[in-house]
């Protein structure tokens, strides 16, 4: 890297980290969702 | 003429569409992403005056493009919300924040990180700088205030005035290096007509700016289900589709 490796791969490392922070707080956020959607559903059944 | 505007306002044809989108957008970010890093790490020549400490503009770049196309997308949706009182809009707002905010983070570190080589010093109160770090601020304001009332209606509300309030800091930021004296280097793709870069180090930087808005699709329709079944656990729909 011509003397700028100490540059070039901190920055490579960190946008691969908030690439995979972003895929998994989204698979997260979205089973989350899911489960409190499914939980709320089986409590409307209940009241029934 | 105006019947997919009005489509976008339907939960379940959101919450439908977002999944379906989702695999083709990771599919092409992998790729475009893939090749771009590969061929701007390997295959691009170093630069004539930076050498190899122009690679950093393959990471750099599409963050800070990314951090102010999602700022404007918030804006848009925001304004959608408030104007057509369209629910899917102050959703997909919501969940444009978070993501804008991880990628001018991004931009910000990448950024100071390539400036130290170049400028000897990570940090200036340059105006291209100092814009970015106040678009950092507007996306934890966005946020925060969005969170910050009881009514969600209401935080959705002021959220989306604010987004749109500070929407002017975009063209700020693009046209900063203009408008201005700047240590930041002037457009670099954006030159039409005038190529300030040969093909062999242009075809990697765009492919990973497509890969970038790719991954930022994938990654707002993702977000947007979870947001869609958070807004929406009531509804009759969504009894069916978690049945499925």
């Amino acid at each position: 890297m011509g003397g700028y490796a100490r540059f070039v791969w901190p920055c490579f490392a960190l946008v691969s980290g908030v690439l995979a922070w972003n895929l998994w707080a989204a698979a997260r956020y979205q089973a989350e969702a899911r489960k409190r959607a499914v939980r709320a559903l089986a409590m409307m059944g209940e009241d029934r | 003429m105006w019947t997919w505007f009005y489509r976008l306002a339907s939960p379940p044809y959101v919450y439908r569409t977002a999944g379906a989108l989702t695999p083709w957008f990771l599919s092409a970010a992998a790729a475009a992403i893939g090749y771009g890093a590969v061929a701007g790490l390997v295959f691009a020549p170093p630069d004539y005056q930076q050498g190899d400490a122009f690679r950093i503009i393959y990471v750099h770049a599409p963050s800070a493009w990314l951090s102010m196309f999602a700022y404007t997308t918030l804006a848009v949706a925001g304004a959608i919300g408030l104007i057509w009182r369209i629910k899917m809009g102050y959703a997909v707002a919501a969940v444009s924040a978070p993501i804008g905010a991880s990628f001018t983070l991004s931009a910000l570190v990448t950024g100071s990180l390539w400036g130290r080589p170049m400028w000897g010093t990570y940090w200036a109160w340059d105006p291209r700088l100092t814009s970015e770090l106040i678009l950092l601020f507007l996306y934890v304001g966005v946020m925060s205030l969005r969170s910050a009332f009881e009514d969600p209606g209401r935080g959705d509300r002021a959220a989306a005035l604010l987004a749109i309030v500070g929407v002017v800091n975009i063209p700020i930021i693009h046209y900063s290096v203009v408008w201005w004296n700047s240590l930041h280097q002037g457009a670099t793709v954006a030159k039409i007509g005038i190529p300030a870069m040969p093909g062999s180090m242009l075809w990697p930087l765009l492919a990973m700016l497509l890969g970038f808005m790719c991954f930022y699709g994938a990654v707002l329709c993702m977000r947007l289900r979870g947001e869609v079944l958070n807004r929406e656990r009531q509804a009759a729909w969504v009894r069916e589709a978690m049945k499925s």
